[in-house]
Protein backbone atom coordinates (compact mmCIF):
# COMPACT_ATOMS: atom_id res chain seq x y z
CA UNK A 1 0.00 0.00 0.00
CA UNK A 2 2.96 2.53 0.77
CA UNK A 3 4.67 1.50 -1.96
CA UNK A 4 1.54 1.85 -3.56
CA UNK A 5 1.61 5.73 -2.37
CA UNK A 6 5.09 6.24 -3.56
CA UNK A 7 4.50 5.35 -7.02
CA UNK A 8 1.14 7.17 -7.06
CA UNK A 9 -1.08 4.63 -8.12
CA UNK A 10 -3.08 3.67 -4.80
CA UNK A 11 -5.88 1.13 -6.23
CA UNK A 12 -9.11 3.08 -6.04
CA UNK A 13 -11.78 3.25 -3.94
CA UNK A 14 -14.58 5.64 -5.40
CA UNK A 15 -15.30 3.40 -8.37
CA UNK A 16 -16.42 0.62 -6.43
CA UNK A 17 -18.43 2.98 -4.34
CA UNK A 18 -20.24 4.35 -7.29
CA UNK A 19 -21.05 0.77 -8.62
CA UNK A 20 -22.54 -0.62 -5.15
CA UNK A 21 -24.64 2.39 -4.90
CA UNK A 22 -25.83 1.90 -8.50
CA UNK A 23 -26.76 -1.36 -7.96
CA UNK A 24 -28.63 -0.88 -4.56
CA UNK A 25 -30.74 2.06 -5.24
CA UNK A 26 -31.89 0.56 -8.66
CA UNK A 27 -33.54 -2.07 -6.31
CA UNK A 28 -34.06 -0.17 -3.69
CA UNK A 29 -36.06 2.62 -5.90
CA UNK A 30 -38.25 0.10 -7.09
CA UNK A 31 -39.09 -1.71 -3.71
CA UNK A 32 -39.20 0.67 -0.80
CA UNK A 33 -40.40 3.98 -1.45
CA UNK A 34 -43.67 2.71 -3.79
CA UNK A 35 -44.70 -0.04 -2.22
CA UNK A 36 -47.37 0.86 -0.27
CA UNK A 37 -49.16 2.32 -3.90
CA UNK A 38 -47.91 -1.14 -5.50
CA UNK A 39 -49.86 -3.07 -2.84
CA UNK A 40 -52.86 -0.79 -3.91
CA UNK A 41 -52.63 -1.05 -7.38
CA UNK A 42 -51.91 -5.04 -7.41
CA UNK A 43 -55.27 -5.83 -5.68
CA UNK A 44 -57.03 -3.70 -7.81
CA UNK A 45 -55.66 -4.53 -11.42
CA UNK A 46 -56.36 -8.19 -9.88
CA UNK A 47 -59.77 -7.33 -8.56
CA UNK A 48 -60.31 -5.70 -12.08
CA UNK A 49 -59.19 -8.30 -14.27
CA UNK A 50 -60.04 -11.48 -12.88
CA UNK A 51 -63.96 -10.46 -13.70
CA UNK A 52 -63.45 -11.10 -16.96
CA UNK A 53 -60.41 -13.85 -16.81
CA UNK A 54 -59.19 -16.23 -14.78
CA UNK A 55 -55.45 -15.23 -13.62
CA UNK A 56 -52.68 -16.53 -11.23
CA UNK A 57 -52.24 -13.80 -8.07
CA UNK A 58 -48.98 -14.91 -8.29
CA UNK A 59 -48.63 -13.70 -12.47
CA UNK A 60 -49.54 -10.21 -12.03
CA UNK A 61 -46.61 -8.11 -11.52
CA UNK A 62 -46.52 -4.16 -10.85
CA UNK A 63 -43.43 -2.17 -10.71
CA UNK A 64 -42.92 1.93 -10.87
CA UNK A 65 -39.85 3.17 -12.19
CA UNK A 66 -38.74 6.40 -10.73
CA UNK A 67 -37.16 9.05 -13.45
CA UNK A 68 -36.86 13.13 -12.57
CA UNK A 69 -39.08 13.76 -15.47
CA UNK A 70 -41.28 11.11 -15.88
CA UNK A 71 -42.03 7.70 -14.30
CA UNK A 72 -43.04 4.54 -15.79
CA UNK A 73 -46.17 2.19 -14.31
CA UNK A 74 -45.41 -1.17 -15.66
CA UNK A 75 -48.18 -3.97 -15.52
CA UNK A 76 -47.06 -7.47 -16.43
CA UNK A 77 -49.51 -9.94 -16.45
CA UNK A 78 -49.10 -13.63 -16.96
CA UNK A 79 -52.31 -15.71 -18.68
CA UNK A 80 -52.57 -19.47 -19.62
CA UNK A 81 -53.57 -20.34 -22.95
CA UNK A 82 -56.88 -21.91 -21.63
CA UNK A 83 -57.91 -18.91 -19.12
CA UNK A 84 -57.60 -16.72 -22.14
CA UNK A 85 -59.48 -18.90 -24.61
CA UNK A 86 -62.39 -19.01 -22.19
CA UNK A 87 -62.42 -15.18 -21.21
CA UNK A 88 -62.62 -14.46 -25.25
CA UNK A 89 -65.37 -17.22 -25.74
CA UNK A 90 -67.31 -16.24 -22.52
CA UNK A 91 -66.99 -12.64 -24.26
CA UNK A 92 -68.28 -13.49 -27.53
CA UNK A 93 -71.52 -15.46 -25.84
CA UNK A 94 -72.26 -12.35 -24.01
CA UNK A 95 -72.38 -10.53 -27.14
CA UNK A 96 -74.15 -12.57 -28.92
CA UNK B 1 -44.20 35.49 -1.76
CA UNK B 2 -42.52 33.54 0.98
CA UNK B 3 -40.63 30.38 0.36
CA UNK B 4 -40.32 27.70 2.66
CA UNK B 5 -37.14 25.69 2.56
CA UNK B 6 -35.94 22.40 4.14
CA UNK B 7 -32.38 21.61 4.80
CA UNK B 8 -32.41 17.74 5.18
CA UNK B 9 -30.38 14.84 4.44
CA UNK B 10 -31.81 11.66 5.95
CA UNK B 11 -28.34 10.30 7.57
CA UNK B 12 -27.42 12.23 10.65
CA UNK B 13 -23.81 14.46 10.74
CA UNK B 14 -23.63 15.38 7.10
CA UNK B 15 -23.90 19.45 8.04
CA UNK B 16 -27.55 20.08 7.90
CA UNK B 17 -27.39 22.98 10.99
CA UNK B 18 -24.04 23.98 9.55
CA UNK B 19 -25.41 24.53 5.92
CA UNK B 20 -29.31 25.99 7.75
CA UNK B 21 -27.08 29.00 9.63
CA UNK B 22 -25.10 29.77 6.88
CA UNK B 23 -27.87 29.52 3.95
CA UNK B 24 -29.94 31.57 6.19
CA UNK B 25 -27.37 34.35 6.91
CA UNK B 26 -25.97 34.36 3.03
CA UNK B 27 -30.24 34.71 2.25
CA UNK B 28 -29.87 37.86 5.07
CA UNK B 29 -27.12 39.42 3.88
CA UNK B 30 -28.75 39.36 0.23
CA UNK B 31 -31.12 41.55 1.55
CA UNK B 32 -34.12 39.02 2.32
CA UNK B 33 -35.91 38.99 6.01
CA UNK B 34 -34.93 35.25 6.45
CA UNK B 35 -36.27 33.42 9.56
CA UNK B 36 -34.35 29.86 10.81
CA UNK B 37 -36.88 27.33 12.31
CA UNK B 38 -35.43 24.19 14.23
CA UNK B 39 -37.27 21.33 13.82
CA UNK B 40 -34.71 18.69 16.34
CA UNK B 41 -37.10 18.73 19.00
CA UNK B 42 -35.47 17.39 22.22
CA UNK B 43 -32.30 17.52 20.48
CA UNK B 44 -32.31 21.40 19.41
CA UNK B 45 -28.62 22.53 17.71
CA UNK B 46 -29.41 25.64 15.66
CA UNK B 47 -29.19 27.77 18.21
CA UNK B 48 -26.30 26.84 19.60
CA UNK B 49 -24.17 27.33 15.91
CA UNK B 50 -26.00 30.91 15.79
CA UNK B 51 -24.60 31.29 19.35
CA UNK B 52 -28.05 32.06 20.32
CA UNK B 53 -28.09 29.83 23.22
CA UNK B 54 -28.43 31.36 25.85
CA UNK B 55 -31.49 33.55 24.77
CA UNK B 56 -33.83 31.04 24.26
CA UNK B 57 -37.18 31.73 26.00
CA UNK B 58 -39.91 30.31 24.09
CA UNK B 59 -40.09 27.43 21.08
CA UNK B 60 -41.27 26.49 17.74
CA UNK B 61 -43.68 24.07 20.16
CA UNK B 62 -45.06 26.61 22.58
CA UNK B 63 -46.00 28.59 19.64
CA UNK B 64 -47.71 25.53 17.68
CA UNK B 65 -49.83 24.93 20.44
CA UNK B 66 -50.27 28.21 21.30
CA UNK B 67 -48.74 28.97 24.52
CA UNK B 68 -46.76 31.79 23.19
CA UNK B 69 -47.16 34.23 20.14
CA UNK B 70 -44.25 33.50 17.47
CA UNK B 71 -42.89 37.36 17.80
CA UNK B 72 -42.35 36.25 21.78
CA UNK B 73 -40.40 33.23 20.59
CA UNK B 74 -38.57 34.06 17.69
CA UNK B 75 -34.62 35.42 18.13
CA UNK B 76 -33.41 38.31 16.62
CA UNK B 77 -29.72 37.64 15.46
CA UNK B 78 -27.40 40.23 16.82
CA UNK B 79 -25.02 40.30 13.84
CA UNK B 80 -27.63 40.55 10.92
CA UNK B 81 -31.25 42.44 11.86
CA UNK B 82 -32.86 40.89 9.33
CA UNK B 83 -32.45 37.69 10.46
CA UNK B 84 -34.21 35.41 12.89
CA UNK B 85 -34.02 32.16 14.91
CA UNK B 86 -36.91 29.90 16.02
CA UNK B 87 -35.49 27.48 18.13
CA UNK B 88 -36.82 23.91 19.02
CA UNK B 89 -37.61 22.45 22.16
CA UNK B 90 -35.15 20.84 24.42
CA UNK B 91 -37.32 19.09 26.81
CA UNK B 92 -40.92 18.05 25.12
CA UNK B 93 -41.80 14.69 23.97
CA UNK B 94 -41.08 15.13 19.66
CA UNK B 95 -44.60 14.39 19.56
CA UNK B 96 -46.07 17.23 21.04
CA UNK B 97 -45.39 18.76 17.21
CA UNK B 98 -48.55 18.43 15.06
CA UNK B 99 -48.97 18.89 11.76
CA UNK B 100 -51.68 21.16 12.24
CA UNK B 101 -49.41 23.30 14.65
CA UNK B 102 -46.72 23.21 12.37
CA UNK B 103 -48.91 24.43 9.45
CA UNK B 104 -50.17 27.32 11.23
CA UNK B 105 -46.78 28.31 12.41
CA UNK B 106 -45.19 28.22 9.24
CA UNK B 107 -48.64 29.94 7.53
CA UNK B 108 -48.01 32.81 10.08
CA UNK B 109 -44.24 33.54 9.01
CA UNK B 110 -45.06 32.93 5.92
CA UNK B 111 -46.85 36.48 5.83
CA UNK B 112 -43.79 38.16 8.02
CA UNK B 113 -40.64 36.42 5.74
CA UNK B 114 -39.26 36.13 2.55
CA UNK B 115 -37.61 32.67 3.66
CA UNK B 116 -38.41 30.18 6.24
CA UNK B 117 -35.37 27.80 6.08
CA UNK B 118 -36.31 24.35 7.94
CA UNK B 119 -33.86 22.91 9.71
CA UNK B 120 -34.50 19.13 9.54
CA UNK B 121 -33.71 16.37 12.33
CA UNK B 122 -32.38 13.22 10.75
CA UNK B 123 -33.62 10.36 9.87
CA UNK B 124 -37.27 9.45 7.82
CA UNK B 125 -39.25 10.03 10.93
CA UNK B 126 -42.31 12.69 12.19
CA UNK B 127 -39.79 15.51 13.06
CA UNK B 128 -38.30 15.20 9.35
CA UNK B 129 -41.28 14.64 7.87
CA UNK B 130 -42.86 17.70 9.42
CA UNK B 131 -39.40 19.75 8.35
CA UNK B 132 -40.10 19.01 4.82
CA UNK B 133 -43.92 19.23 4.66
CA UNK B 134 -45.16 23.13 3.69
CA UNK B 135 -41.75 22.94 1.69
CA UNK B 136 -41.13 24.69 -1.34
CA UNK B 137 -37.99 24.15 -2.05
CA UNK B 138 -35.65 21.58 -0.94
CA UNK B 139 -31.78 21.35 -0.11
CA UNK B 140 -30.23 17.95 0.04
CA UNK B 141 -27.46 18.11 1.70
CA UNK B 142 -24.82 14.75 1.14
CA UNK B 143 -21.30 13.96 1.84
CA UNK B 144 -19.37 11.86 -0.83
CA UNK B 145 -19.48 8.65 1.24
CA UNK B 146 -22.29 5.35 0.14
CA UNK B 147 -24.45 5.85 3.49
CA UNK B 148 -25.12 9.52 2.96
CA UNK B 149 -25.57 9.21 -0.73
CA UNK B 150 -28.35 6.44 -0.19
CA UNK B 151 -29.97 8.21 2.92
CA UNK B 152 -30.10 11.40 0.20
CA UNK B 153 -31.60 9.10 -2.45
CA UNK B 154 -34.36 7.97 0.03
CA UNK B 155 -35.30 11.43 1.33
CA UNK B 156 -35.67 12.55 -2.45
CA UNK B 157 -38.46 9.82 -2.32
CA UNK B 158 -40.11 11.25 0.46
CA UNK B 159 -39.86 14.54 -0.79
CA UNK B 160 -41.53 13.52 -4.00
CA UNK B 161 -44.36 11.75 -2.02
CA UNK B 162 -45.02 13.32 1.71
CA UNK B 163 -44.89 17.06 1.03
CA UNK B 164 -48.06 18.60 0.48
CA UNK B 165 -46.97 20.21 -2.64
CA UNK B 166 -46.24 16.38 -4.05
CA UNK B 167 -49.74 15.69 -2.61
CA UNK B 168 -51.04 18.57 -4.51
CA UNK B 169 -49.50 17.32 -7.79
CA UNK B 170 -47.17 20.89 -7.72
CA UNK B 171 -43.36 19.97 -8.29
CA UNK B 172 -41.25 20.60 -5.01
CA UNK B 173 -38.16 22.26 -6.15
CA UNK B 174 -34.88 19.89 -5.07
CA UNK B 175 -31.00 20.85 -4.87
CA UNK B 176 -27.93 18.69 -3.82
CA UNK B 177 -25.33 20.18 -1.79
CA UNK B 178 -22.15 18.39 -1.50
CA UNK B 179 -20.61 19.05 1.92
CA UNK B 180 -17.13 17.86 3.34
CA UNK B 181 -15.79 17.72 0.01
CA UNK B 182 -11.86 16.94 -0.67
CA UNK B 183 -11.08 17.48 -4.51
CA UNK B 184 -7.80 15.99 -3.76
CA UNK B 185 -9.14 12.81 -2.47
CA UNK B 186 -11.64 12.76 -4.97
CA UNK B 187 -8.93 13.30 -7.75
CA UNK B 188 -7.28 10.72 -7.01
CA UNK B 189 -9.99 8.18 -6.28
CA UNK B 190 -10.34 7.56 -2.96
CA UNK B 191 -13.62 9.72 -2.50
CA UNK B 192 -17.11 9.61 -4.89
CA UNK B 193 -16.66 12.73 -7.12
CA UNK B 194 -19.17 15.34 -7.95
CA UNK B 195 -20.26 13.68 -10.86
CA UNK B 196 -20.89 9.98 -9.15
CA UNK B 197 -23.19 11.75 -6.92
CA UNK B 198 -24.94 13.88 -9.32
CA UNK B 199 -25.08 10.61 -11.86
CA UNK B 200 -27.08 8.70 -8.73
CA UNK B 201 -29.04 10.86 -7.47
CA UNK B 202 -29.98 13.12 -10.58
CA UNK B 203 -31.04 16.30 -9.02
CA UNK B 204 -29.00 19.99 -10.16
CA UNK B 205 -26.10 21.06 -7.53
CA UNK B 206 -26.40 24.21 -5.64
CA UNK B 207 -23.48 24.03 -4.57
CA UNK B 208 -20.14 22.35 -3.27
CA UNK B 209 -18.95 23.07 0.17
CA UNK B 210 -15.22 21.74 0.83
CA UNK B 211 -13.94 20.01 4.15
CA UNK B 212 -12.68 22.56 6.09
CA UNK B 213 -11.42 23.69 9.32
CA UNK B 214 -13.38 27.04 9.19
CA UNK B 215 -16.46 25.29 9.79
CA UNK B 216 -15.49 24.05 13.31
CA UNK B 217 -13.89 27.18 14.17
CA UNK B 218 -17.21 28.79 13.34
CA UNK B 219 -19.25 26.17 15.36
CA UNK B 220 -17.06 27.00 18.16
CA UNK B 221 -17.77 30.52 18.54
CA UNK B 222 -21.40 30.05 17.41
CA UNK B 223 -21.06 31.72 14.44
CA UNK B 224 -22.75 31.03 11.08
CA UNK B 225 -19.37 29.83 8.80
CA UNK B 226 -20.57 32.83 6.58
CA UNK B 227 -20.09 35.17 9.16
CA UNK B 228 -17.16 34.34 10.71
CA UNK B 229 -15.12 34.15 7.62
CA UNK B 230 -16.10 35.69 5.00
CA UNK B 231 -13.22 34.78 2.86
CA UNK B 232 -13.32 31.63 3.51
CA UNK B 233 -13.85 28.58 1.04
CA UNK B 234 -16.96 26.90 2.62
CA UNK B 235 -18.28 30.96 3.55
CA UNK B 236 -17.80 31.49 -0.21
CA UNK B 237 -19.51 28.15 -1.65
CA UNK B 238 -22.72 29.62 0.85
CA UNK B 239 -22.61 32.69 -0.43
CA UNK B 240 -23.08 31.89 -4.15
CA UNK B 241 -25.40 28.58 -3.03
CA UNK B 242 -27.91 31.27 -1.85
CA UNK B 243 -27.49 33.91 -4.80
CA UNK B 244 -28.37 30.38 -6.93
CA UNK B 245 -31.51 30.00 -4.53
CA UNK B 246 -32.54 33.21 -5.38
CA UNK B 247 -32.36 32.30 -8.94
CA UNK B 248 -28.74 33.84 -10.11
CA UNK B 249 -27.20 32.11 -12.68
CA UNK B 250 -23.33 32.09 -10.88
CA UNK B 251 -21.81 28.77 -11.97
CA UNK B 252 -20.79 25.83 -9.75
CA UNK B 253 -16.91 25.53 -8.99
CA UNK B 254 -15.40 22.79 -7.50
CA UNK B 255 -13.44 23.70 -4.66
CA UNK B 256 -9.45 23.30 -5.62
CA UNK B 257 -7.92 20.62 -2.60
CA UNK B 258 -6.63 22.58 0.69
CA UNK B 259 -3.00 23.24 -0.10
CA UNK B 260 -1.03 21.90 2.57
CA UNK B 261 2.57 23.85 3.40
CA UNK B 262 5.90 21.24 2.98
CA UNK B 263 5.55 20.82 6.76
CA UNK B 264 1.53 19.33 6.98
CA UNK B 265 2.54 17.44 3.59
CA UNK B 266 5.32 15.82 5.93
CA UNK B 267 3.24 15.49 8.74
CA UNK B 268 0.25 13.99 7.18
CA UNK B 269 -3.66 14.77 8.47
CA UNK B 270 -4.62 16.43 11.10
CA UNK B 271 -8.13 16.03 12.38
CA UNK B 272 -10.47 18.96 11.14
Amino acid sequence: MNLFKIFGRAPSSAPVARERLQILLAHERKSACNSELITVLHREVLQAITKHIDIDPDKVEVTIHRREAMSVLEIDIEIEAQSMNNAIAAQADKAA
Amino acid sequence: MAKVLVVTSGKGGVGKTTTTAALGAALAQLGHKVAVVDFDVGLRNLDLVMGAERRVVFDLINVAQGEAKLHQALIRDKRLPNLYLLPASQTRDKDALTEEGVERVIGEMRDRFDWIVCDSPAGIERGATLAMRFADVAVVVANPEVSSVRDSDRIIGLLDAKTARAERGDRIEKHLLLTRYDAGRAGRGEMLNVDDVLEILSIPLIGIVPESEDVLKASNVGSPVILHNATSAPARAYAEAAQRLCGEDVPVSVPPAEKKGFIGRLFGRRAA
